[in-house]
């Protein structure tokens, strides 16, 4: 969690940004370690926590995931509306906005689907819900690995990694072929 | 899995394809026998501000924005045309009025100016250019630097009379 916001605090770039710019980086850098965490907290892969405890957290952690994509996209829109426009459209000329709003996307689903869970067979939930947070893991990892931006590359590396590893591992619970 | 890793993949090469085409787009037109006119390229108006007035330089300068104006069909270099020039620099966001100036072409259809040095924002380092007079079509161009500490930028303008 610290990481990101060291690296991000260390950036030469913060000295030519507006603070609402600086803001949405930070919102950007803290919902991607978020997502390293997320996957971990409802398996009982966090020591010292009980699953039902991970759970409780797990939806305290993604309310304040959808809350820093929020203070993202909305520090982004103040800095620079018609980027921003264009990246919601997808006619923006830069790729890694593409990424970045299928993994928004991939988020304000899962919220809607989260709220919406008691209707949905548990297997269903179950799969819907780890497969929205690969997508939200691999388009926010092509975001930000394109991004020439303020977290380093050594930083979004090593981010990077956790997040692939973490989501990796719940993927791999749910999805992993089983003997009839 | 190995779907997943093919649509990936996919895209990735997409993605680079497209790249690709915008950077070449820039090129394409030197090789053709009548010279074909500089397309707008997609976001180049963001944060436009019309009328940037001319300047000697903008701010207090050290990375130089160069180019070259032509017509499109014979590619006869166009004199006294008015390039205005945009970024996020050193020393301010794009949106901010002292991050625009302008500049004219001289009898040999080049233009220079010098501005403060562009600095990575929205993900890559860039800069905006704009032709926007009564004589020719507008073109809104908005080339990246090929490498973000890059310290000039040479921007290619083919007009096609309006």
């Amino acid at each position: 969690m610290l990481g990101p916001v060291l690296a991000i605090s260390a950036s030469p770039l913060l000295a030519y940004r507006q603070p609402v710019y600086i803001l949405a980086s930070f919102a950007g850098g803290i919902a991607m370690a978020l997502l390293v965490i997320q996957p971990l907290l409802p398996n009982n892969d966090m020591p010292g926590l009980t699953r039902r405890f991970g759970r409780m957290i797990h939806r305290g952690t993604g309310a304040v995931l959808v809350a820093m994509l929020a203070v993202h996209i909305g520090g982004l829109w103040i800095t620079s509306p018609p980027d921003v426009v264009d990246a919601l459209l997808l006619r923006s000329p830069t790729p890694f906005s593409i990424w970045g709003v299928l993994a928004m996307w991939g988020v304000i689903v899962t919220a809607a689907l989260a709220a919406w869970r008691r209707k949905l067979k548990p297997k269903t939930w179950q799969r819907g819900h780890v497969g929205l947070a690969a997508l939200i893991a691999v388009g926010t990892v092509f975001h930000v690995i394109l991004i020439d931006g303020t977290m380093g590359n050594v930083g979004k590396a090593v981010l990077s990694g956790a997040v692939v590893l973490a989501t990796g591992l719940a993927v791999w619970r749910v999805w992993r072929p089983r003997r009839a | 899995m190995s779907g997943v890793n093919s649509t990936r993949r996919t895209l990735i090469a997409t993605a680079g394809a497209i790249a690709a085409t915008g950077v070449s787009g820039l090129i394409a037109p030197l090789a053709a026998q009548t010279i074909a006119a500089t397309p707008t390229m997609r976001g180049g108006s963001n944060n436009y501000r019309p009328g940037a007035p001319i300047v000697e330089r903008i701010g207090g300068g050290g990375f130089w924005m160069t180019g070259s104006v032509r017509r499109a069909g014979d590619g006869a270099p166009l004199t006294g045309q008015r390039i205005q020039v945009w970024a996020h620099t050193t020393e301010g966001h794009e949106r901010d009025p002292h991050s625009h100036g302008a500049t004219l072409t001289d009898e040999n259809g080049l233009f220079r100016l010098e501005m403060p040095q562009i600095v990575p924002a929205f993900g890559q380092a860039h800069g905006h250019l704009a032709y926007d007079d009564p004589e020719f079509e507008t073109v809104f161009l908005r080339p990246l630097l090929p490498d973000p500490g890059d310290t000039t930028l040479n921007v290619e303008f083919v007009l096609q009379p309006a």
